[in-house]
């Protein structure tokens, strides 16, 4: 989680950053002459190195997962640039773009939600390659069951819905389908927040897995300061719309600067000091 | 303010497009007024001709719709060649009845529909909310002319009900009570087919908004506050129903409206319709293009008042 | 002393066909005293909400088949009727539902809300109930009150949303309240806060909570005892502290998560656990 050797990371070319990125929403009131603009966030910046976890702490409604969703590419920033693999995203084309979906997938909160109810396992696995035109249909399946297996689930489940598997299983579903074009970089958000503490703990295990295994990046959004303390290289914090403050890991729990990131440290107790607290 | 400044000018320029639109269709068709009288061997075709001339029908479209359109902004909406009178007046009467009977037909199917909605949502899946399925199903399979002529038989069979018209002969004389109640039988019949025809999908939509609306966390949030059902039914859920069903409500205008040209035909209702059909058949383009204009005016109003429905009852629409 | 609350081999078992007929509760039995709190924790979909669901009545007949014994206040509350057990919502025992954005009507303001849960149990004019409903709205902390009155659910932020769904459970002093995930939608800081807060009124209020989180932080702010579910049963209950220090069952130390990896501990200076 705190790789000592990969620290070089000056050597290595970013695989994402984000310059100056911010996204406004524009709404029109009806019956009044107000257009409002809600900015979700404004000034973005954060760099991502292969292999590497940031991760971007905050409150609910800070902006958060709007940012996931522009780096994801699946809405488009009102102002900044996304350079993704040393190539800025805003130039491409529709077409080329279409193809740079490969190399980010996003994994979303709930998986009930985000996984189709009527496809089977199997096919929710097989649908980005279906998507993006990958393999004869033998070669899909044979990848889906080999992804299945890579995230601890029993390629006997192939033909099983996603209401037949507990939150847990369908999270790894979930990221299953997130690996099957082989993205370099995935971004969480809050995929871990609906899980309880047992299945959390062994997700996040598959995580620092799946990292070392492809060398995969992880963009963690999250308002958990406890996960992110276990699982994240580096952390930016994020309080109404900006990144007040952006460290590894180690520094920010260590000696947090702006006054909301230590309101946050200090509300994040182990169970010991609250314990203790409480026989006082 | 400046958005209903936005919508007025919008619904102006529709009304203008709706105007070339039926002023330009109607002459699709060959033939004017007067063809039928030229074809009578008995007028000599020079007759015909400063007729013709005299009403303005012998210049190219764009000239007289030009000319149109000048005396409508001064408030002379032309002259009904059948009726040799100007049509202002003539509509203002048939819309006055067409209005009489949509906005009675309305007011009723809605104030069915809403209390069998909600009682059908309340109790879904049970005997009594298929029953009730049944019926609106039988009941919108049912063409209206169909409907509207069973009607009509009724009423000559019966002779409970008078079987056409809006007033009866000695209208006049009556009491003010007397000619309230001779408008009510008359206009019974054609209201009782309109709302017949047009109920099952209104029932049909506010059942399926409570559904859905009941199943939503707060309604289980309320009942689990101990929330007697009654208030949860319309404190909690019809409001938040209503935003979808306020839609509908503009909708049903429209809808309404296309029944009522059918049941005033049938039932001898003089409103729009029947004048509409006959100008259309006789070529009567002045009044083709007002009573078509007029109808326009009617769904407009009847649109921007559901969109000032839904900003009053709305707060996530009206605040933030 | 008779416990407030006395459940004896509750089975809840969801009806329908094939997939969806699933027994949520098998056997359950449990206490709770008064002023006691009592944490319930397990995977998610072992049965938690459901049982929550099953203590205030809120599972119809066509839903689930519930059978057992849930005494409340000495009464058995399987055997009352419908209106009955609708008094007692709310007044005798409370639920907060998880996501409280999702459990407050768009479209009334905070304070009607508050006021209509007075209203639902108390045979009072809509003044009195508006007043006493602003002070349930201080009595969470608000101090706003005029703004968050008038104010639409939409308007508010998480935090705000929880403590107002909080005061309308508290609106009526119920004897027990069952809160499920209160902490859950939000960030560490308005978590704090409401635990906090909850404390407090339970302290000052004297009430009993069935305290239902998966988060062991939560239940540590809290918890006097612990009930740890699997499968719809229950695998092991006793005091909070002994179970976090002892857990026998394999479940209870994946749910606690009775191991804090070294170098944050180290970092954020707490004693450590080994």
């Amino acid at each position: 989680m705190n790789p000592g050797p990969r620290s070089n990371s000056s050597q290595l070319e970013p695989l994402l950053r984000v310059s100056g990125l911010g996204k406004q929403y524009v709404r029109r009131r009806p019956f009044s002459r107000a257009n409002i603009a809600v900015d979700a966030f404004h000034d973005v910046s954060l760099t991502v190195f292969p292999g590497r976890t940031l991760a971007v702490v905050g409150e609910s409604g800070a902006g958060k997962s709007s940012l996931a969703r522009c780096i994801a590419l699946l809405e488009r920033p009102t102002t900044g640039t996304i350079e993704l693999a040393g190539t800025n995203l805003a130039a491409l084309s529709r077409k080329a773009l279409f193809s740079m979906r490969r190399e980010v997938q996003l994994i979303f909160q709930d998986p009930s939600s985000a996984l189709n109810p009527r496809l089977t396992a199997g096919e929710i696995i097989a649908e980005p390659l279906v998507i993006q035109g990958e393999g004869t249909n033998s070669q899909r399946r044979a990848r889906a069951l080999q992804l299945m297996e890579q995230v601890g689930l029993d390629p006997a489940w192939e033909r099983k819905r996603p209401l037949e598997l507990s939150g847990g299983q369908r999270q790894r579903l979930a990221i299953a389908r997130a690996l099957a074009l082989g993205p370099h970089l995935l971004i969480l958000d809050e995929a871990l927040s609906n899980l309880d503490a047992a299945n959390q703990t062994l997700i996040l295990k598959l995580l620092t897995e799946l990292q070392a295994a492809h060398a995969l990046s992880f963009l963690h959004i999250s308002h958990d300061l406890r996960l992110v303390s276990e699982f994240a290289d580096e952390v930016a914090v994020m309080y109404e719309g900006r990144i007040v403050e952006s460290k590894s890991t180690r520094n920010l729990f260590a000696s947090p600067e702006h006054s909301y990131t230590r309101e946050l440290l200090a509300s994040v107790r182990s169970v010991e000091s609250i314990l203790f607290e409480r026989s006082a | 303010m400046r958005y209903l400044a936005q919508r007025f000018v919008h619904s102006a320029l529709l009304l203008f497009a709706v105007s070339i639109f039926s002023f330009a269709i109607l002459q699709l068709a060959p033939g004017d007024f007067f063809t039928p009288i030229s074809l009578n061997p008995q007028i000599s075709a020079h007759t015909v001709a400063s007729l013709r001339s005299q009403y303005g029908l012998d210049k190219p479209l764009p000239v007289r719709y030009e000319h149109w359109l000048r005396s409508v902004l001064r408030g002379d909406f032309g002259i009904s060649f059948a009726y040799g009178t100007p049509v202002a007046p003539l509509l203002a009467v048939r819309a006055r009845n067409t209005l009489l009977l949509t906005g009675t037909s309305l007011l009723l199917a809605w104030l069915l529909a809403i209390p069998f909605g909600i009682w059908s949502a309340a109790h879904r899946g049970k005997w009594s909310d298929r029953a009730g399925g049944i019926v609106t199903s039988s009941l919108l399979t049912v063409p209206d002319l169909v409907l509207f002529l069973a009607l009509l038989l009724l009423a000559v069979r019966t002779g409970w009900f008078p079987t056409g018209g809006m007033m009866s002969a000695g209208f006049d004389d009556l009491s003010v009570a007397g000619k309230v109640k001779d408008l009510a039988i008359h206009l019974l019949l054609p209201a009782l087919g309109l709302v017949l025809a047009t109920l099952p999908p209104l029932v049909r939509h506010v059942r399926s908004a409570m559904i859905e609306v009941l199943e939503a966390p707060f309604v289980r949030a309320a009942r689990a506050h101990g929330i007697p059902e009654s208030r949860v039914l319309l404190r909690y859920a019809l409001p938040v129903a209503a935003n979808p069903l306020i839609t509908l409500f503009g909708y049903s205008i429209a809808a309404m409206l296309s029944a009522s040209l059918l049941v005033e035909m049938v039932l001898s209702w003089p409103g729009v319709g029947p004048l509409l059909v006959d100008a259309i058949l006789a070529k009567d383009v002045y009044v083709v293009v007002g009573a078509v204009m007029l109808s326009s005016l009617f769904l407009v109003a009847g649109n921007l008042v559901a969109d000032a429905l839904l900003f009053a009852t709305d707060p996530r629409i009206r605040t933030d | 002393m008779e416990a407030l609350l006395q459940v004896r081999n509750l089975d809840v078992c969801y009806r329908g066909a094939g997939p969806s007929r699933h027994r949520a509760a098998q056997q359950v039995s449990f206490e709770i005293g008064e002023g006691e709190v009592l944490g319930l924790m397990g995977e998610s979909g072992c049965g938690k909400t459901s049982i929550a669901l099953a203590l205030l009545g809120l599972l119809s007949e066509e839903q689930a088949d519930i059978s057992g014994s849930i005494q409340f206040r000495g009464e058995e509350l399987l055997s009352k009727d419908r209106s009955s057990l609708r008094a007692i919502r709310g007044s005798g025992i409370s639920l907060v539902f998880q996501e409280p954005e999702l459990a407050l009507s768009p479209v009334m303001k905070i304070r009607d809300q508050v006021a209509e849960v007075i209203h639902a149990h108390n045979d009072w004019k809509r003044e009195r109930c508006r007043a006493d409903a602003e002070l349930a709205l201080a009595r969470v902390g608000f101090s706003d009150l005029q703004r968050i009155s008038s104010a639409y659910p939409h308007q508010l932020s998480g935090g705000q949303r929880q403590r107002v769904v909080l005061a309308q459970a508290l609106a009526c002093k119920p004897a027990l309240l069952i809160a499920d995930e209160p902490a859950a939608s939000l960030d560490a800081r308005s978590q704090s806060e409401i635990l906090a807060l909850l404390r407090k009124l339970q302290r000052d209020l004297r009430i009993s909570i069935l305290l239902i989180s998966h988060a062991p932080e939560v239940q540590a702010s809290l918890a006097d005892r612990l009930m740890v579910m699997a499968n719809g049963r229950i695998v092991e209950q006793g005091p909070f502290e002994q179970l976090y220090r002892n857990p026998s069952h394999a479940c209870t130390r994946a749910m606690l998560r009775t191991a804090v990896p070294a170098s944050v501990a180290e970092d954020m200076d707490f004693e450590m656990v080994t």
